[in-house]
């Protein structure tokens, strides 16, 4: 179970919040091309490595958010309110220990040893 | 009662304290401080189960939670029976009563051991084979009648209570600087360390007591102290912070993600009687700023022929129940290794009066401290030897002893003994750090597998990392403490390193051996064990690699090594060590299997928790939910809710009162309870906007006092949701959902508003507990309303169709809504919950001078399927536009942009072929069609032919006087009177297509 930090609230567990999807898809119904607005609809990137998605913290503050979460490791890097850019992940190592990421560098590597 | 291998002093036990207990139905006696198995052993009992698959005697192999074969049932009565405990973890209590498993019809003689005959059958693959093998083996013929049964009657383990479980449990949410797992030498270290630091602290640890080793210890002293003493004042001084939990009884079973790690804590299971007022097990969910792993090391069993038999056990295994119990586990006894550690067995155990025959040592020239104690106290060893088998059908009563060179076998002996100790060395108990998602790093110096780079917030100490000798273990454990202490972050005083002073420690090193031992001959009928409790041999893993299985995971699974309950903690190493042999590999080239949680089995309802029964899932009522059950409601769950489903009079089935109901409902008028309906209050000044670009209908002019009916697209442009829209107020509006869709709705909706229109004043409320709804519909509705309201014109020309009034009903606030959902002249009373069942009482009692009915679900959808009203979920599916379902006018030409308005105009929604709402009336006018049967345009189905649609709604129609249904079907609307088929099992239903509203097409009656 996660443990994630509202940027509202603080840390909660995974138990008080949704999941929403993927962050920064813009949604721009003037679109033309009815392929592109296919993509919008239901492309997404799955990525492998960090991605940036949405959360609402549903039985909190009901507030949505995005959150920086590495897929290989489930650590989650940053989260920061909805209208926001995605941040670069220059995190001081510091931080990064303090939002729960010990090894992020390290973490695509270790589990692709782990294979 | 005389028990001849109790030590007449040592030991932990409470010597003037006796607990008599049953085992299979004979009585016993043990002490306080006994486990099951200490008790039994002071008995001289050691047959205590039946293997799984082919039913041998089995005994006690270890002391602790990584038994495989000393499993049992306990019985505390009242479907209290807890299957499938290690006996070496039952502590005992007075009155116990314990049964053996897995055996009929006794533990003595069990027909299943035939099943050791048909060991060829059963060997590894068996299941595969059996379903994927040569034909005559496959298919439903042998498996079901044949295998299927067999195995069934043959294989498994205990046997679940039939009864509920009557017991409590409960569940804690715990946040914690340092976890300490595991509380022998290095975790009661970390735990002083990290407590000393002033850090939270939990240090919980499986056993009864807390100290791991130090508590099968009697000549170790730790800083001038013997090793118990150290061990109580430690204890006492851990105690008295009062930073530092302690909690014995306490499995961590499982590591998460994040730290999270969870706790199996059992509370009552070692107390004699029941007390129902304290939980039984509580599980903790423990949110770990740093953990510390000190979970220690288990021995590795030898793999030779005839090493599961009774007596025959872990070499350290013996030594525990000597030196903790009390107990001999024989009389004479031989002892196999190829490490040092079993020499301090041997000489223990030599100490108390047990007759060691002889060690067998694999190695060639063994040597050391311990060795060199053992031959100075005038112990045989047999140095390059390994044992070849074993007699003995209860209990070992003989070893055969030899030195084997590859197929060349000299020095045979056969030495009779009542114990076998066997060591193949330590394996360092890695599971939880597996757990993590650590990376597990092979030492080549030592032969182990140790805890390699660590991805959360954690790290191991002790020997569970390698370290041998209780004052390195010590000291890496206080290390370990300091570390995580200093991690967890904030103000930490100084404190520097500490080592322990420890005399009396016969210390060894790794080393060490596993694998199958070398045997002479083929070995072709030898039954090596490697994974005891899934009955796993040596020649089994060896079949793998030959039919080509080279992964560890893939063997594991062919095999079943490892995935018993034990979870392979004894055979893991082994069973590895042979297939790199086989496969002619090195060890760390084959790799390890990932651990799974749980680590030790965890009861259900440590799960469950206060989840269960009507704490299992909230129950929604409304306020008119008892005067419903008072009239006699049936009533069906929609999401949460209970509804009235119909009201039944006396003599009448479903169909009978739903047909009245209807008929009433037409006749005069139906109450209805809607309070189920979601709610949502949307208010600010920009509602109106808001709602324009939720909606595709238009709002903006929509007068206060109006309400309209809304379909919610989702951004595909398919119909997520309906309801009625009322507008209170130029800046606030009243909007209703269906009853399942209500939390999504308001998502959705807060999804936008805090995302896409951030730059729109808007505030969006729940109000679905806050309002009861009472529908009353029919053409004597208004009369019945009339005499209660005094503040509201209702009459036809002040209060039209899709009007909403406030004001009052029998003196409490009111939103009057006139709405129909039946086709008839209707009105939806909201009054204040509380209030929800004095009004419509009120209501009933006016409504019985027209003789209305209170009428349920059920008859409400058929009302609605009479005039094609759909609904959302029922009769949509998730791939529906208005357009679809014959809306298309719904939506608003020249709006901007609502949700959902891009996707309408992609190629796929507006093309050619879609599925339409449509009315279907099967030729026979008795045939209610089957809501999801499939539509075709052919009478003979042939496979392959293209379904057409399915039929979304289907019922009798007492009003129409015959069964109709709604169905989506391709280009329906343009099919109108064509005949199409329904396939089911009785041959083709012809139906024809028509409009979807059956009655009323003009909708003349909603003007009354």
């Amino acid at each position: 179970m996660l443990l994630i930090p509202c940027p509202y609230c603080g840390p909660r567990p995974e138990l008080e919040f949704r999941h929403a999807g993927e962050a920064h898809v813009v949604r721009d119904p003037s679109l033309s091309s009815d392929a592109a607005w296919g993509a919008f609809l239901y492309a997404r990137s799955n990525t492998r490595g960090v991605i940036a998605e949405r959360w609402r913290h549903a039985s909190g503050c009901g507030r949505f958010f995005n959150c920086l979460r590495d897929t290989v490791s489930d650590n989650i890097l940053q989260t920061y309110k909805t209208g926001e850019p995605r941040p670069d992940l220059a995190l001081d190592a510091a931080t990064r220990r303090q939002l729960g990421d010990v090894a992020p560098d390290q973490s695509v590597a270790a589990t692709e040893a782990a294979r | 009662m005389n028990a001849p291998f109790r030590t007449p002093t040592g030991g932990r036990v409470d010597r003037g304290a006796t607990r008599r207990f049953s085992f299979d139905g004979r009585s016993y006696d043990g002490l306080a401080g006994d486990t099951l198995a200490s008790a039994l052993l002071s008995h001289g009992v050691h047959l205590v189960g039946r293997s799984f698959k082919y039913h041998r005697p089995r005994g006690f192999l270890a002391a602790g939670s990584e038994e495989p074969n000393a499993l049992t049932s306990v019985n505390r009565g009242g479907g209290r029976v807890t299957p499938n405990l290690r006996m070496t973890q039952v502590e005992l209590y007075d009155g116990m009563e314990a049964r053996s498993q897995n055996h009929w019809p006794s533990l003595a003689f069990d027909v299943g051991a035939v099943n050791g005959l048909m060991s060829p059958i059963f060997a590894a693959g068996f299941y595969y084979k059996t379903f994927m093998g040569p034909k005559f083996m496959r298919g439903p013929g042998l498996w079901a009648k044949l295998f299927e049964p067999a195995i069934r009657r043959a294989a498994g383990l205990g046997v679940a209570a039939d009864e509920g479980d009557p017991d409590v449990y409960a569940n804690r949410f715990v946040h914690c600087d340092v976890l300490v797992v595991g509380a022998g030498p290095a975790g009661i270290a970390a735990a002083l360390a990290a407590g000393r630091a002033g850090k939270q602290i939990i240090l919980c640890d499986e056993g009864a007591e807390l100290g791991g080793a130090l508590l099968a210890e009697p000549k170790l002293e730790i800083e001038g102290r013997p090793a118990a003493a150290w061990l109580a004042a430690t204890l006492r001084d851990l105690a008295a912070m009062p930073n530092v939990t302690a909690l014995p009884r306490t499995q961590a079973f499982g590591y998460y993600g994040h730290n999270l790690v969870a706790l199996a804590e059992r509370l009552t299971d070692h107390l004699p009687g029941v007390d129902t007022t304290v939980p039984r097990e509580r599980m903790w969910q423990v949110r770990a700023a740093e953990v510390v792993l000190a979970t220690g090391a288990i021995e590795r069993p030898l793999v030779f022929p005839g090493n599961d038999r009774p007596g025959v056990m872990l070499a350290e295994a013996g030594r525990v129940f000597l030196n903790r119990y009390g107990v001999k586990a024989g009389s004479r006894a031989v002892v196999a290794t190829a490490h040092d550690s079993a020499y301090r067995v041997a000489l223990d155990l030599q100490a108390a009066g047990v007759t060691i025959a002889a060690i067998v040592d694999l190695r060639e020239r063994p040597t050391g401290p311990l060795v060199e104690q053992a031959r100075g106290a005038g112990l045989r060893i047999v140095t390059g030897g390994t044992v070849m088998g074993t007699k003995g059908h209860w209990r070992v009563s003989e070893a055969t002893v030899a030195h084997v060179s590859g197929d060349h076998v000299t020095d045979l002996q056969r030495i009779p003994c009542d114990l076998l100790l066997m060591s193949g060395g330590w394996t360092p108990s890695i599971h939880l750090f597996s757990q993590s998602r650590g990376v597990i790093a092979y030492d080549t110096a030592t032969e182990m597998f140790i805890p390699g780079k660590a991805v959360q917030a954690q790290r191991s100490a002790g020997s569970c990392r390698g370290l041998f000798g209780f004052a390195d273990v010590l000291a890496d454990g206080y290390a370990a403490g300091l570390d995580a202490a200093g991690a967890a972050g904030g103000d930490a005083p100084a404190l520097g390193d500490k080592a322990f002073a420890v005399r009396g420690d016969d210390a060894y090193g790794p080393g060490g051996f596993s694998g199958a031992l070398p045997i002479s001959g083929d070995g072709a009928r030898a039954k090596a064990f490697v994974d005891f409790q899934n009955d796993v041999t040596a020649k089994d893993i060896k079949l793998a690699t030959r039919e080509g299985f080279r992964s560890i995971e893939h063997i594991k699974r062919y095999t079943t090594t490892g995935m018993a309950t034990d979870q392979g903690k004894t055979s893991n190493l082994n069973a590895l060590a042979i297939a790199a042999k086989a496969l002619n590999e090195p060890v760390p080239a084959v790799g390890l299997t990932t651990f799974r949680q749980p680590f030790t089995p965890v009861t259900f309802g440590t799960f469950a928790g206060m989840s269960r029964g009507q704490m299992f899932d909230p129950v929604r009522q409304t306020p008119i939910h008892d005067w419903a059950a008072a009239h006699g409601a049936e009533f069906e769950d929609v999401s949460l809710w209970k509804r009235a489903h119909y009201f039944p009079e006396p003599g009448e089935d479903m169909h009978a009162a739903v047909d009245r109901e209807c008929r009433r409902t037409r006749e005069s008028a139906g109450l209805f309870d809607a309070s189920t309906l979601g709610k949502i209050e949307v208010a600010g000044p920009d509602a109106a906007e808001f709602l324009n670009r939720l909606y595709p209908n238009s709002w903006t002019k929509l007068g206060v006092g109006r309400c309209r009916y809304g379909l919610m697209l989702n951004e595909a442009g398919f119909i997520m949701d309906d309801g009625v829209v009322g507008r209170l107020a130029p800046d606030r509006f009243h909007v209703t959902t269906t009853t399942g869709g209500a939390p999504r709705v308001l998502n959705h909706m807060e999804d936008y508003l805090q995302t896409e229109f951030p730059d729109l004043k808007v505030w969006l409320t729940s109000t679905t507990d806050q309002w009861a709804v009472i529908a009353v519909q029919g053409p004597r509705a208004r009369d019945i309303l009339l005499p209660l309201i005094d503040d509201v014109d209702m009459s036809a020309a002040a209060m039209p169709h899709m009007a909403i009034r406030l004001g009052h009903i029998c003196g409490v606030p009111m939103r009057l809504f006139r709405v129909s959902f039946t086709g008839e002249l209707g009105f939806e009373v909201n009054v204040p919950a509380d209030y929800g069942r004095a009004v419509w009482e009120a209501i009933w009692s006016e409504g019985r001078a027209y003789d209305a009915v209170a009428y349920g679900t059920e008859a409400m959808h058929v009302l609605r399927a009479e005039k094609g009203y759909i609904i959302v979920g029922q009769d949509t599916d998730g791939t529906m536009t208005p357009d679809d379902v014959g809306l298309g006018g719904m939506v608003a030409k020249q709006k901007p942009d609502f949700v959902g308005m891009r996707s309408l105009t992609r190629p796929f929604l507006t093309g050619e072929g879609r599925k339409q709402l449509v009315g279907l009336l099967p030729d026979d006018d008795a045939i209610v069609l089957d809501e999801g049967a499939q539509i075709v345009d052919r009478a003979e189905v042939p496979n392959g032919t293209h379904a057409l649609g399915h039929v979304t709604s289907s019922y009798r129609s007492g009003v129409v006087g015959r069964s109709i249904a709604l169905a989506v079907v391709e280009r329906g609307r343009s099919r109108m009177g064509e005949t199409l088929f329904i396939p089911m099992p009785g041959g083709s239903i012809p139906a024809k297509i028509v409009s979807p509203v059956f009655y009323d097409p003009q909708g003349e009656r909603l003007n009354g």
